[in-house]
């Protein structure tokens, strides 16, 4: 494990000196994943580790991991409120904990531990709700006063004067950050190790069919026999889907973050406020990584307006006094797939031998190794995994939602 | 932040608008005469295109009334806003539901 | 004066208003029109600050925002970071330390003012370059609104370093002030110098930052200003950032681009180096060389070309077709070896030096085009990306599209400002420009690429970009993350381009199979040529970004920090809540009374207090924060039947419902009491935090689906100001305030309303509704007597005790009545049945928002939570809200030390939770799932690990009849 402390000034380690080759697709895979972003890359691994299918190809139509994974600030955490979302995130956390072992790569995940702030009464009562819930699943978690909430995180403004004052926070300790490029680039190195071909520059443009099954995909660079296609696309999944003749209930909407320099290390911790819209931890090198709002629109334009990020730095320069003169150095935007209930959609389809992953919103990164787990036993064994049994499309019509907004859970 | 044209007031900045999903999704005749599968489509299900997207905003801090826009989801160029049905010419694949 | 580098002459600096600054604690002299490199340069210091992670010594690179290396921190009242020392305006007594690449954040508060402006112009220039100031006087003659963006604290662009080359017939220096002066005269146009155009959005929405040094410290004066600038046509005269080249020790102070060492002389009057070597690839440098030489230098010119499109400058020693292949020196250069370009790299010649001046050709400044998806090509003879056209409403001006010469600049700021179309062919931008040599790799003679720097911010070398592709990185932005070129604060302004050419060397033939599209830039992204053999337009760039420079938190946040960040609502009485000592709560955007302790009570027993007086005498509240809707029209009650679950069109005037309205999902939205004023007129009453949602929610219903109906909203929350006065001597105070009005129990039914006048001659609504299961009355009055109201009810309560009580009081009351808080005891998850309201809604209508969700299987199966209350079997124990609950079964022998090591099943949660004086006991609300079939059952608390017994009651514990409502 990294900690927070040391220098700034600490040169990260080099990657590997080779992380995966670069094979031209062949005619027929076992398993085709379109999408090779962070939950494609971990299903591929998983597929192969864990099931023994190393016949898979991971398509990704521009460069590994350049998505989402490439663009989130990098949050891992588990205390979700409800049971089905504590457990699939859970096993995730617990993924992540032995995932610098698992593919051999300093992925730099710092447990560093999350605050969410609860700034108003109903915050504190939907707060504690949360943390009572998280322990009795199993789920590290506390609830803490303004006081301790200074403790862990000295710089922040506690002071009661402020607009809206920290009245407490939840406090998950075994939750924190990891280098998002240096996940992908592990599972992406082991994956193309155990003989999983990452094809970049590969864009699906259709699916072949045999009745209602899928038999193969249409791509860019030529036509590809899969005996099973997973969909990881996250905000493309829709026009997948379309491609393959059924709708997913998601919405794609632009989510900006954005960095400042870098700083000598000041925040030890990650610092979470829905009420504010806050979301703050500082980097192994120093910058300052901060998530704005969603934006209001669907977009699939990769960039935001410039309004949300002037709204979250009068939060954040209002509870980090600190943070008043950091420059914001870079900002950008990823495309959120979000879905009514805030909640994932995973499992089997319409079409025969085609499975869906997608809808997990500001939640995707820290999902990553926990999704990739779930749907790699779902595509080999043909059902769902019981972490991902409630995230089935058919929720939708029942009424048996999972809602995380609705409940108060925090984004990101 | 985009520049949205109201019907009634003229160019506006964004921050005056609050958005409204995907236009043209009627609330249905009778809901109780659908099957729950059609009841999840109309609750849950919206068109999600990369591209032309015909969709609503209402003019919060202004005129506070709802009208459509064509925005392209990619390039987020407002062809045009429009009240009531949509214009002919916009007649593309993400047809009413 | 003591500065060894300063000329006598030349330049726009005041040499005779000096300047004392201290660096690092060392005291130096500098003039007015310095940056803090000018004057470092004139006083002989080169060196700043460490290389981030190698501790390498580093100089003076550039002398705009591209700079890699001198960073400094201002000292002072709030210290700030990371400034780049050459944009930074000398002041006078600056406190600098040189940063080694990384800040330090200041831990106290900024006691300085940012704000911000909106605008709209006709015409924004971006960049007072030739190319911009031609362009603002162009558009300035044509009469429309003109706004001229310089990130710089004076105009004129690259000009300012070559004041004697001729524009337009005169000196550039006379040039400069003569349009400057026609500008300043023009009335349509304004000028905002230190303004940094950083972000360019949809629609040319720009963003800018402008830094207010001409007025510090004035009190009420910002000290920097974002600027949001509507433009109807935008002139990008944006310029072009030199690039370093790539040989051994090429981060030596004392290597500098060479554009930067002539802005430095001709600018600045500094000769930054007495003994130069200018290494160039193209002819840009060829001035550069030649005056230096005139500056009294003495100069040599190494050109990787066989051959120039220019002369060779006089008394200059030109090398043709050689190159510099390694820089000599430990902290500062002093000799460069250069060998042949195409030939043997052991045949060296060391030539002396304190300055190497490094041209290795130029980067069109597009990031502002970039950033609003403009398009961009590669051009091989330009060696670099170009626009390849400018977007909807935006012209290109002068190098930022290849030109780099100044009358071509010049040439295209004035169609460009006249919104001519851009009169340069392509094929002119090639011979106006002259080619590049298109060298991104100079070996070195010990073989290795270790001091070969692409970023020197980020200490990257040519080794790690080799290292990448061995790695099988074929993306430029694999590259960029594999190594970190290109994310230090200059973003790769000078490196960026540097990695594509170094990538198109190393990758091969087949490796260009697996390179993503979609870079911008990248052949074929935007119908250009889709040859995928290596270069750097088969290999496109990074993404640009806002904000094109840096800016400071601060300044975002603007005057949106303190009072101003989310002002608080309050209601015209809160001078005498103040005054009563009342403790606050937010709810929504509001203040609301909380509860009213008197000396020496904690909230526990102010609230106890509070209780007691509703229960048994008489108290009151402000209860102007409820949102409040005028609904009218005639088809106002067809309306209200299909928002509402239960019916509205048949409630008689004069009367009041309380009403749910849900989403078509069927979960509870909002809920209140609705008034009904006329045939055709309804006053809805929402919750404090819903008003605004419910009003859009009606709004949209109506307009988008139910057009046809004659019904509309006006939201009158803050028109009229309500008091509850609750308890059995309610009655007692209301005759007092309203003697013209009958109280009785029968003259005054419950739901029902009667207009009035106050003995105070104050018109009034007074309603007798319940929130609390007392006798209550609500006094309506406009908003602007509420504070008389209030103070009315004050006086005449007095004779009873008539005491306040807060929103905490509020709470307890209702909840021993079971009515729930919307957002509180629901959570987006809840339907009216599911809170015990199956009575509010309707059976018998056709359709109403959220119906046809009911009869979905997730609705009609058992196992939905319901509200029910909760008893603790101690009856002290107050649970916490939130407390989640367990069956006796699955709850463990002993409390938890930490967290459960297997999932606990949990049946629901406490949504409210307090001590009731009228039981003199505790209680609580919970959703227990399948709650009411469980009522009796004893299940388990769980807090903290530990888990406490309750029993599972009915959700009304208090007055269950309805006995207490008539008094």
């Amino acid at each position: 494990m990294t900690t927070a402390q040391g220098s700034g000034q600490r040169a990260l380690p080099p990657h590997p000196s080779f992380l995966w080759r670069n094979p031209d697709p062949r005619n027929s895979y076992d398993v085709v994943i379109v999408g090779g972003g962070g939950h494609g890359l971990a299903t591929a691994y998983y597929l192969a580790k864990v099931h023994g299918i190393t016949n898979v190809a991971v398509l990704e139509r521009g460069w590994l991991a350049g998505g989402n994974m490439a663009r989130n600030t990098t949050i891992i955490r588990s205390n979700y409120l409800w049971d089905e979302s504590a457990a699939i995130y859970e096993k995730s956390l617990k993924l992540w904990e032995g995932l610098e072992d698992e593919l051999g790569y300093d992925i730099f995940f710092s447990q560093r531990g999350v605050l969410n702030l609860a700034h108003t009464l109903q915050d504190q009562r939907d707060s504690v709700r949360r943390v009572e819930a998280n322990r009795l699943n199993g789920v590290d978690a506390e609830y803490i006063s303004p006081e301790q909430v200074k403790e862990v995180c000295p710089i922040i403004n506690i002071s009661q004067d402020i607009r809206y004052p920290v009245m407490g926070a939840t406090y998950q300790p075994r939750a924190g950050i990891a280098k998002h490029d240096w996940v992908a680039w592990g599972y992406a190195r082991r994956a193309s190790e155990l003989g999983v071909d990452l094809i970049q520059n590969c864009e699906v443009t259709g699916f072949d069919m045999d009745g209602d099954r899928v038999v193969g995909v249409r791509t860019t660079r030529g036509n590809i026999k899969a005996g099973r296609v997973a969909l990881a696309a996250a905000g493309h999944t829709s026009t997948l889907t379309e491609l393959a003749g059924f709708r997913v209930p998601i919405q794609s909407h632009p989510l900006q973050a954005l960095v400042s320099e870098l700083h000598e290390m000041i925040h030890p911790t990650v610092v979470m406020s829905n009420h504010v819209h806050v979301y703050v931890s500082q980097a192994h090198k120093g910058e300052l990584v901060m998530g704005a709002g969603v934006d209001s629109y669907n977009g699939y334009g990769q960039r935001g307006s410039f309004h949300v990020i002037e709204h979250q730095m009068s939060a954040a320069v209002e509870l980090f006094p600190a943070f008043s003169r950091a420059h914001l150095l870079r900002t950008w935007g990823g495309i959120v797939d979000v879905t009514l209930d805030a909640s994932p959609i995973m499992g089997l389809t319409p079409v025969d031998g085609m499975y869906v992953d997608c809808g997990w919103g500001t939640g995707g990164f820290k999902a990553v190794p926990g999704a990739g787990f779930a749907f790699a036993h779902t595509i080999a064994n043909n059902e769902p995994h019981e972490l991902n049994r409630p995230y089935s499309l058919e929720r939708f019509v029942t009424g048996e939602l999972i809602d995380e907004h609705g409940a108060a859970a925090v984004a990101h | 932040m985009l520049m949205i044209e109201c019907p009634h007031c003229g160019v506006r900045p964004e921050g005056e608008f609050t958005y409204g999903g995907q236009a043209h999704v009627p609330y249905p005749e009778d809901p109780q005469a659908l099957t729950d599968e059609e009841w999840a489509q109309y609750l849950f299900y919206r068109d999600n295109p990369k591209g032309t997207f015909r969709e609503r905003w209402v003019h919060s801090a202004g005129c506070r009334k709802w009208f459509n826009a064509i925005r392209d989801t990619r390039t987020y160029d407002i062809t045009s806003t429009y009240l009531g049905a949509a214009p002919a010419e916009a007649n593309s694949t993400q047809g009413a539901q | 004066m003591g500065s060894p580098h300063r000329l006598a002459s030349g330049g726009i600096v005041d040499r005779g208003t000096s300047r004392t600054f201290t660096i690092d604690g060392r005291s130096f002299e500098g003039v007015a029109g310095d940056t803090v490199t000018s004057a470092a340069l004139a006083n002989g210091v080169l060196q700043v600050g460490d290389s981030i992670y190698r501790g390498r010594p580093r100089g003076v690179m550039t002398s705009g925002v591209e700079e890699p290396n001198a960073f400094v921190r201002i000292n002072g009242e709030y210290g700030e970071s990371m400034q780049p020392a050459t944009i930074t305006e000398l002041v006078d007594g600056s406190e600098l330390t040189w940063e080694d690449g990384i800040g330090t954040l200041d831990q106290s508060v900024d006691p300085a003012e940012y704000d911000h402006m909106h605008v709209h112009t006709d015409v924004a220039v971006i960049g007072a370059g030739p190319a911009g100031l031609a362009a603002a006087r162009a558009a300035a003659a044509t009469g429309v609104r003109v706004m001229l963006f310089e990130q710089d604290f004076a105009l004129g662009g690259s000009l300012l370093g070559r004041p004697n080359e001729v524009v337009e017939g005169i000196p550039a220096g006379a040039w400069i002030e003569d349009v400057t002066a026609q500008l300043e005269q023009a009335i349509n146009c304004r000028i905002l110098k230190r303004t940094s155009v950083f972000g360019s959005y949809d629609s040319n929405y720009l963003i800018a930052l402008e830094k207010r040094v001409e007025a510090p410290g004035t009190d009420g004066v910002s000290r920097q200003r974002v600027w949001h600038i509507n433009a109807g046509r935008v002139v990008l005269a944006t310029g072009a950032f030199e690039r370093t080249l790539v040989f051994a020790g090429n981060d030596l102070p004392g290597v500098m681009l060479a554009s930067a060492a002539q802005n430095y002389l001709g600018r600045y009057g500094v000769l930054a180096g007495e003994q130069v070597v200018v290494f160039t690839t193209n002819d840009s440098a060829y001035g550069v060389a030649a005056d230096l030489a005139a500056a009294g230098a003495s100069v040599s010119l190494v050109d990787s070309r066989a051959s120039a499109g220019v002369d060779d400058p006089a008394s200059v020693d030109v090398h043709h077709g050689s190159v510099a292949v390694e820089a000599i020196g430990s902290d500062r250069v002093v000799g460069v070896r250069i060998a042949p370009r195409d030939g043997d790299i052991q045949q060296t010649q060391q030539l002396p030096c304190d300055l190497l001046a490094v041209s290795g050709g130029w980067s069109a400044n597009v990031n502002l085009h970039s950033q609003r998806q403009g398009a961009l090509h590669w051009d091989d003879d330009l060696l670099g990306f170009v626009p390849s056209g400018a977007v909807r409403d935006q012209s290109l001006a002068g190098s930022v599209t290849g030109t780099y010469w100044t009358d071509g600049a010049v040439a295209e700021g004035i169609a460009a400002g006249s919104a001519q179309p851009d009169p340069t062919t392509a094929q002119e931008r090639r011979t106006g420009s002259g080619t590049t040599d298109g060298l991104w790799l100079i070996p070195s003679p010990a073989g290795d690429f270790d001091t070969h720097f692409v970023d020197l911010q980020r200490d990257e070398t040519a080794a790690g970009v080799v290292r990448a592709v061995r790695a099988g990185m074929r993306s430029v932005e694999h590259v960029k993350r594999y190594t970190s070129i290109s994310t230090g604060l200059d973003q790769g302004k000078i490196g960026g381009v540097l990695t594509i050419g170094l990538l198109s060397q190393l990758l091969g033939e087949h490796d260009m199979a697996s390179m993503p599209a979609g870079q911008p830039g990248q052949d074929g992204a935007e119908g250009g040529a889709t040859d995928r053999s290596p270069s750097p337009g088969a290999i496109g760039t990074t993404t640009f970004r806002a904000p094109f420079t840096p800016v400071a938190f601060a300044a975002l946040a603007g005057r949106a920090r303190g009072e101003l960040y989310d002002p608080a609502r309050v209601t015209p009485a809160q001078a005498r809540h103040v005054a009563r000592g009342a403790e606050f709560e937010d709810v929504g955007q509001w203040k609301r009374p909380w509860f009213y302790p008197q000396s020496g009570e904690d909230m526990n027993a102010a609230v106890a207090r509070e209780c007691r007086a509703a229960r048994t005498n008489v108290a009151y509240m402000d209860g102007s924060t409820l949102g409040k809707i005028e609904i009218r029209g005639k088809d106002a009650p067809t309306f209200l039947n299909r928002i509402y679950t239960n019916a509205f069109a048949k409630l008689s005037v004069g009367k009041q419902r309380y009403g749910v309205m849900c989403g078509p999902d069927g979960m509870v939205l909002d809920d209140g009491v609705s008034f009904r004023l006329a045939e055709d007129r309804y006053l809805m009453t929402t919750t404090t935090g819903g008003a605004a949602k419910v009003l859009e929610w009606l709004e949209e219903w109506h307009q988008t689906e139910w057009p046809e109906l004659d019904v509309f909203f006006t939201s009158v929350t803050e028109q009229w100001s309500t008091t509850v006065v609750a308890g059995p001597r309610s009655r007692d105070v209301i005759h007092k305030i309203a003697p013209d009005l009958d109280v009785s129990k029968e003259g005054f039914e419950f739901m029902s309303f009667h207009d009035t006048v106050l003995a105070s001659g104050i018109p009034a609504r007074i309603a007798r509704v319940t929130f609390s299961g007392e006798l209550a009355f609500e006094v309506n009055v406009s908003g602007w007597y509420g504070e008389a109201v209030w103070d009315d009810i004050t006086h005449a309560g007095a004779e009873f005790g008539i005491t306040p009580y807060g929103t905490e009081t509020m709470h307890v009351l209702r909840a021993e009545k079971a009515f729930p808080i919307v957002g509180q005891d629901t959570d987006g998850t809840v339907t009216p049945q599911d809170l015990g309201m199956d009575w509010v809604v309707a059976k018998k209508k056709k359709d109403f928002i959220g119906m046809r969700s009911y009869a979905r299987a997730g609705h009609v199966e058992e196992g939905r939570k319901q509200l029910v209350s909760l008893f603790p079997t101690d009856p002290e124990l107050r649970l916490p809200e939130g407390s989640q609950l367990v069956t006796t079964d699955n709850t463990p022998a002993d409390p938890l030390d930490g967290i459960a090591p297997q999932p606990i099943p949990m049946i629901g949660h406490v949504t409210s939770s307090y001590r009731s004086e009228a039981l003199d006991r505790t209680f609580a609300l919970a959703l227990v799932r399948d709650g009411r079939t469980r009522i009796g059952e004893e299940v388990m608390a769980s807090f903290e690990g530990r888990f406490y017994p309750v029993q599972i009651a009915e959700a009304v514990v208090y007055d269950k009849e309805g006995a207490r409502r008539d008094g």
